[in-house]
């Protein structure tokens, strides 16, 4: 089997840069070329921005790793011109099981929304991300677009000045200094980046290891994903099965604190385990196997002065709802425009602010829904042990108890409520599209209404007037110009005006609500487009 | 917000009283553990409200008084 991991994706090129007297000023450099540096690259690229990212190896990550990517990455990946190769080659699911004991208690169905482009989720290896995302920068260089991978370009200092960033770089020809008017770090909890200015990353550790391990085999398992708690092959612990594409399984064991990793991770005592949880005579072949500990934590500020943190360096959270790589995504999505209009002198800096203050509310929901289920997997008193088992005996017979079963709750795009970015709501509209909230898709005859809602202000009137073009202190907003009539499946209607006639909604070039009104209102859309640039 | 009621309430109580100690007849100390737990969750759910579920695990807590 061909593995993508072992092949260079951006071998090592000497840059001009490690040969200029002077060093070299860039708009915007990366650190760390995962799926949140890749997209926060092709994000700015895609707007004009000049990028360059740089990253100690020269490979895809190795193994499978995040492997659960959600509606809004996908909806995300859309607007970075790369969605369809991982819908293309991504494991569609939305059935899963919940076991006890010995016994199945319930299954379930997500029951996708109707309506909307993307499914709920999709399973698919990080390196198949990564590389579906390296190859939309190859598109992109192709076309011209700013922007650059330096593989084997280790970071190994940092200078910040107040209107720059200055780099000590190491690569296998020596090493050189390299400038840019802006830093994005992006790799990974462990971040250099983050050591080298000296900022804590304050949380909770968990207690607890798990084994992860990625088997291919040819078995009869549904795409289902399959939770067990207290299971006979693994007593008093977890266990999660999960497909992925290319026959590849993940499967997640709980080991407990008290264990030796390196023995737990040699194949002779991983391979019995897998035999128990899967049976006897079930061929599979072992590609991947890593243990882990894992953290639930998240730096005070995700910006320093021209130095802003996305991704795991900023925040991490346990592995059970998927809410690491997602919510990563989700900081570029909000990061992305904003650094824009910033770097065009568009928007005061302080809207960059707003990007640490809306992220960091989203890293404490994920740190607070992934700190819970683990709480639930894995119960830290013998009280809670006892009210997790009658949880899940009570799942069993009555379906009340189904929404008290935690083994991860997925991973969902926030809602900035409160944010500075907000107009106070006009409209008497329905609660998913206040102001705050990401925006709903809803069909749009063969189309769909997100692609259209991408990369710019737009001011998105249903059934209601307002000019084609709106300019404020240099922010364009174009007109969208829908009706309910536009869609039979009242998706639009349900989502957008409830009971009311018609609304004029303001959303941010990352398709969140920042206004709403009932109707259009010159001075009111004005100032909503001020608040919603970081103006007041 | 409504609020938890605190003033006498079940029509039967001796009777209540009686059927919560049968349930428990013949249950070692783990089994009725369980048995408590799972009648817990049960009630909790019929309830419902969430106001009133935090008065009242706040006025079982016997913190205030």
């Amino acid at each position: 089997m061909n593995k993508i991991f072992d092949v260079p994706l951006y071998a090592f090129d000497r840059s001009p840069d490690q040969d200029a007297v002077t060093p070299v000023r860039h708009k915007v450099i990366l650190i760390g070329a995962g799926p949140v540096g890749l997209a926060a690259a092709i994000d700015l690229a895609q707007q004009g921005v000049e990028v360059v990212v740089l990253d100690e190896n020269d490979k895809v990550s190795f193994g499978s790793r995040a492997i659960c990517f959600s509606q809004r990455t996908l909806d995300i990946a859309n607007r970075l011109g790369c969605g369809q190769p991982l819908l293309d080659k991504g494991v569609r699911w939305d059935r899963g099981k919940v076991f006890f004991d010995n016994r199945q208690v319930y299954d379930f169905n997500l029951q996708p929304d109707e309506g909307v482009a993307n499914p709920a989720f999709i399973n698919l290896q990080q390196y198949y991300l990564e590389q579906v995302l390296v190859e939309r920068v190859q598109a992109l260089q192709a076309e011209g677009a700013p922007i650059e991978i330096r593989g084997r370009n280790k970071v190994g200092a940092i200078g910040t000045h107040d209107d720059h960033v200055r780099l000590e770089v190491e690569t296998p020809e020596g090493p050189y200094t390299v400038e840019a008017d802006w830093l994005i770090a992006c790799d990974g909890a462990n971040s250099s980046a983050r050591k080298m200015l000296g900022i804590d990353f304050e949380g909770r550790i968990f207690e607890d290891n798990f084994l992860i391990a990625d088997v291919i085999m040819e078995a009869d398992f549904p795409s289902e994903r399959w939770f067990w708690f207290d299971p006979p092959f693994n007593r008093g612990q977890s266990a999660l099965l999960h497909k992925q594409p290319d026959n590849v399984w993940r499967i997640d064991l709980q080991l407990g604190w008290d264990i030796d990793k390196e023995r737990e991770k040699r194949p002779e005592n991983v391979i019995p385990r897998l035999k128990a949880m899967l049976g006897e005579d079930v061929e599979f072949q072992l590609e991947w196997v890593s243990i882990y500990t894992f953290q639930c934590r998240r730096m005070e500020d995700f910006r320093r002065g021209r130095v802003l943190f996305a991704g795991d360096s900023a925040h991490q959270v346990s592995p059970f709802g998927a809410r690491g790589a997602n919510s990563g995504l989700q900081d570029i999505d909000n990061l992305g425009w904003k650094l824009k209009l910033v770097i065009d002198g568009k928007a005061p800096d302080s809207l960059l602010d707003s990007y640490n203050v809306e992220r960091v509310q989203g890293a404490d929901e994920n740190i607070q829904c992934s700190s819970r289920s683990t709480d639930f997997i894995t119960p830290k008193s013998q009280m809670s042990r006892l009210l997790r088992d009658a949880v899940l005996d009570l799942s069993e017979h009555y379906e009340f108890a189904r929404p008290l079963v935690n083994s991860g709750r997925l991973s969902e795009p926030c809602t900035y409520d409160g944010s500075s970015l907000n107009s106070a709501d006009a409209l008497n509209g329905p609660t998913q599209t206040r102001p705050g909230s990401v925006c709903p898709d809803a069909p749009m005859g063969d189309a769909f209404l997100l692609p259209m809602l991408a990369g710019k202000y737009t001011l998105l009137t249903i059934d209601a007037d307002a000019p084609d073009m709106l300019v404020e202190d240099g922010i364009e907003v174009t007109r969208l110009a829908l009706s309910v009539k536009d869609d039979p499946s009242m998706a639009l209607k349900n989502r957008y005006l409830g009971k009311a006639d018609g609304a004029v909604y303001l959303i941010r070039p990352d398709q969140y609500v920042a206004a709403r009104r009932d109707s259009y209102e010159e001075n009111a859309f004005r100032q909503a487009i001020r608040r919603a640039s970081g103006k007041e | 917000m409504s609020d938890l009621i605190l003033t006498p309430n079940i029509n039967d109580a001796d009777g209540f009283y009686a059927g919560l100690l049968a349930a428990h007849d013949g249950l070692d100390k783990a089994e009725s553990d369980a048995l408590n737990a799972r009648l817990v969750l049960v009630l909790a759910n019929h309830v419902g409200d969430n106001s009133i579920l935090t008065q009242a695990l706040q006025a079982a807590a016997l913190t205030d008084r």
